[in-house]
């Protein structure tokens, strides 16, 4: 897992992720980016990370990656990156394309819903929290 | 003593206090009116690993994190 201060080098990152797996017998590589889209007057979005929880949660993927033959690969920026560019990418490598096609599909969902990441919206230079577009994560409420 | 941290946009500096479960630490948060607000919709990790029991004990040390809902990507 890679952190990043600011966007990402989308170009760089993947090459090199496929220059890592050359030699690892891997039929399938299925790469997600995800490009910030100007949109509501938005300059760029902000993000917040909470490292520990991260690498656990990442830590955990890779098992069940490992568990199907496969592995899987993230980065994401941190601070400001602006439209159209950048703040997140990942990637499946499979024997197999069926495996990583179901993987990219389910590791990317669990990234929205439980990767400890905050999105913030920056206009006019302030940032402000993108609560309608965040997701509680598993087991929220427990102290409430 | 433990130490309770709020992460991302709650904005809140970190608090100590004595508590000897997850649910004393609920308690005291909650006379808090704007972390009670949160708290509904922020999930708890322990030491950076992710918690679902109030009952939970607690050692002096341990560090307490709340997690406001989450947006990657």
């Amino acid at each position: 897992m890679e952190l990043y201060d600011g966007p990402l080098d989308v170009k760089e990152i993947f090459g090199r992720w496929l220059d890592e797996e050359a030699a690892s017998n891997y039929g399938a590589y299925i790469p997600f980016v995800g490009t910030i889209r100007a949109e509501d007057g938005i300059e760029a979005l902000s993000f917040d990370i909470y490292e520990p929880v991260l690498r656990v949660w990442f830590d955990v993927w890779q098992e069940k990656a490992k568990a199907r033959g496969a592995v899987v690969k993230m980065a994401h920026s941190i601070g400001d990156v602006p439209v159209h560019t950048s703040s997140y990418v990942s990637a499946v490598f499979s024997p197999k394309r069926r495996v990583a096609l179901e993987l990219i599909e389910e590791f990317v969902e669990d990234f929205k819903a439980n990767a400890p990441i905050w999105k913030y919206d920056v206009k006019n230079g302030e940032r402000i929290y993108a609560e309608d577009r965040s997701t509680p994560m598993d087991g929220s409420g427990l102290l409430a | 003593m433990v130490k309770v941290e709020f992460l991302g946009p709650i904005g809140k500096a970190p608090v100590e206090m004595e508590a000897a479960t997850l649910a004393d630490v609920a308690e005291k948060l909650q006379e808090d009116s704007t972390v009670k607000e949160w708290l509904p919709k922020c999930a708890v990790a322990l030491n950076d690993t992710m918690v679902s029991d109030l009952n939970t004990p607690l050692k002096d040390g341990d560090k307490i994190s709340i997690l406001p809902p989450v947006c990657g990507g």
